[in-house]
């Protein structure tokens, strides 16, 4: 076992023959009730991970589905606060890892101090940034480390070699790999050089790798099956829920088919 | 100094996937920016096409008027009418030798989306500028503008429908598409090297304004003002004045209606410190760290963030930071037009306005030179129906 619980839970789901299955769903969406009830739905339908979206006025690594729905969060006074108090509570009954995903200017007004401990004791495994490139990561990333919180490093198709290393000299947890040139939102398919582009970076990182942006079915990984370990689906979520009004088994194609 | 940073404001907070084309950039301002054939290029365009050196101009009625020596650093007669020029033309030019076809641009008041098409065009490279849907309605004129340079402009929906929402739009776009295009950001902010880049490129006003008045007067200004919106056009008249400690900067900032809680645009007197579009920076935001939207009634001025450099000034107390309403801004306009005949941009009239505000205060042989970004024709429309406000 790594000293990553998002590692392990990643881990556990190839050993069990299958890719780990990572929804991403932005804080009180479509309801602040609503939402509590489709974590759970998620979790029981067998979620390995679950990305919990802190909504951002101004997501510019976004598409307009999770823009809109972030904004709609934001209508209903979703704050970090009251996403962390939450968890809190609710973390025991949750299987999942969490990851906290978002923008860095929410993160910085709570404190990045107070948000590594608040994050550890409210059971967040790990952290995305979505606006904090390597350069900038030193900081945040020591402070999440000291309370065991991972910060998940975020890279794409224009990822130099060498870029690709330094940031796997630093990781921990997984790695998210980006599939599209551009924001997050639904894509019908995925660029041809990413068979390549994931094949590389599966040799540089020792870490899990994940992919998203822009999956909507498992037929997408034809060609790159072998070297993605775990798949997150944001968009293609958010849309679901807002034509069914429930996960429902959203997820069973992603366990299953595998 | 950390790298991309002024003191504590800066750095580069932008996605990973921005990464590469912001260090090509920064490559490129070290490689080719830097060089003198580039230079030659740029100030001869700067000489033969935007009409530089503009004017400094001695306003002798005001002056009498005011009781102390009133000067205006003239952006507003280079080409397009505002000193936006100074940058989109420097920009496109390194572009061009990076070879870019492509530039992307966002414009609040469409100033600066006119200055890119206008650059675009002259040097032959596509251009498309986005634009809030709020302000394609309220700049129309400059819609058309854009459009006859052979600009695409596209409305941008999203969130607050202003020029906030329109940089998030020209960041994705430059997310998705890089390899071809660069992004010509309008003011000094941004992640690095933006901030920097728009510095380099504006600077030219200050450098000028200071030699021209040394050369008319043979010594310095007590005080240097310029109005702040992103913060350009201050940066640029600041930056050759910094080193000189005995000339006051003052930066001002749109107080809009000025009623304690309206959504105006001071975000360095009024904002706190944070991370927007690349840069941290004061803004304006919810203590949860959710921008505000921002309100002036000069267009250009109304965003809610502001170029880190000057938010390093203000910490240092090299610059102090201002606030003018708009109501006092309109009075400069009118008050500009009737005594020197002059029709100021409401941005400029900001500035003009604190200007106006030192009459009494200063000794006769006190120096103050105001930098006039830009003219006032774009805010006809603006202007005549807050006096009709005022009147009704
Ligand atoms: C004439 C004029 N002055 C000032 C500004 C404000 O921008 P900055 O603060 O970057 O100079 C604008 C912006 O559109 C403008 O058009």
């Amino acid at each position: 076992m790594s000293t990553s619980h998002l590692t392990d839970k990643i881990t556990n789901a190839l050993a069990q023959g299958r890719k780990a299955v990572m929804p991403y769903l932005p804080a009180g969406y479509p309801t602040k009730e609503a939402f509590w009830k489709h974590i759970a739905d998620l979790d029981a339908a067998g979620a390995d991970i679950i990305e919990i979206g802190i909504p951002f006025s101004d997501p510019v690594a976004d598409g307009p589905v999770v823009e809109q729905a972030a904004l709609c969060c934001l209508k209903q006074n979703v704050t970090l606060a009251w996403i962390l108090e939450e968890l809190t509570r609710r973390r025991p009954t949750i299987q999942a890892g969490i990851v906290l995903m978002g923008y860095m200017n929410p993160f910085l007004q709570y404190g990045m101090d107070k948000l590594a401990r608040d994050a550890a004791r409210a059971g967040a495994n790990g952290l995305i940034i979505a606006d904090l490139p390597l350069e900038e990561s030193d900081g945040p990333r020591k402070l999440l480390q000291e309370h065991g919180v991972d910060l998940i490093p975020l890279v794409g198709l224009n990822s130099s070699p060498e870029r690709l290393r330094a940031h796997a000299e630093k990781a921990t947890g997984f790695v998210y790999f980006v599939s599209v040139m551009g924001t997050t939102g639904v894509r019908e398919t995925l660029p041809e050089q990413l068979q390549d582009a994931l094949t590389q970076a599966k040799q540089i990182f020792p870490i899990p790798l994940a992919l998203g942006f822009g999956l909507h079915a498992p037929s997408q990984l034809q060609g790159v099956e072998s070297v993605v370990d775990g798949v997150v689906m944001g968009s293609a979520l958010i849309r679901h829920i807002d034509s069914t009004g429930t996960v429902g088994d959203f997820l069973a194609p992603w366990i299953s088919s595998q | 100094m950390q790298k991309g940073y002024f003191g504590d404001f800066g750095g580069r907070f932008a996605p990973e996937l921005l990464m590469p084309p912001l260090l090509e950039l920064e490559e490129a301002m070290e490689r080719i920016m830097a060089g003198e054939p580039f230079q030659r290029e740029l100030t001869d365009l700067l000489t033969h096409f935007v009409g530089r050196p503009t004017a400094l101009y001695h306003c002798a009625n005001l002056s009498r008027e005011l009781g102390f020596g009133l000067w205006l650093k003239r952006e507003d007669l280079a080409h397009t009418g505002a000193h936006k020029i100074n940058n989109t033309v420097g920009q496109a030019l390194l572009a061009k030798h990076m070879g870019k076809t492509r530039l992307v641009a966002e414009t609040g008041a469409g100033q600066h989306g006119v200055a890119t098409a206008t650059a675009a065009a002259l040097l032959g490279l596509e251009c498309i500028v986005y634009m809030g849907a709020e302000d394609v309605v309220r700049q129309a004129h400059n819609v058309q503008r854009m459009e006859l340079l052979g600009a695409t402009v596209r409305p941008v929906d999203s969130g607050s429908r202003t020029l906030k929402d329109a940089i998030n739009a020209a960041m994705r776009h430059w997310i998705a598409e890089q390899g071809n295009t660069h992004y010509c950001l309008g003011s000094a902010v941004g992640p690095h090297p933006f901030p920097l880049l728009v510095r380099e490129l504006q600077a030219v006003i200050g450098r000028e304004a200071l030699d021209q008045f040394q050369r008319r007067v043979g010594r310095l200004p007590e005080q240097v003002v310029a109005c702040v919106g992103g913060g350009s056009n201050a940066i640029g008249m600041f930056h050759a004045f910094v080193p000189h400690a005995q000339v006051t900067l003052i930066g001002v900032e749109a107080a809009g209606d000025g009623s304690p809680g309206c959504c105006h645009s001071a975000t360095l007197s009024t904002g706190t410190t944070g991370v927007l579009h690349g840069t941290m920076t004061k803004l304006l935001q919810t203590v949860e760290g959710q921008i505000l939207a921002s309100h002036s009634l000069a267009p250009g001025l109304d965003y809610p963030g502001v170029g880190p450099e000057h938010a390093h000034l203000q910490a240092l107390g090299r610059a102090q930071y201002v606030c003018v309403t708009d109501d006092q801004a309109l009075a400069g306009f009118m008050r500009l037009a009737r005594t020197e005949g002059i029709l100021p941009a409401l941005e400029s009239s900001h500035a003009l306005a604190y200007a106006l505000k030192l009459a009494g205060t200063l000794p006769r042989n006190a120096n103050v030179v105001v930098c006039l970004s830009g003219r006032g024709d774009k805010d006809l429309e603006i202007v005549r129906q807050a006096l009709l406000k005022r009147e009704g």
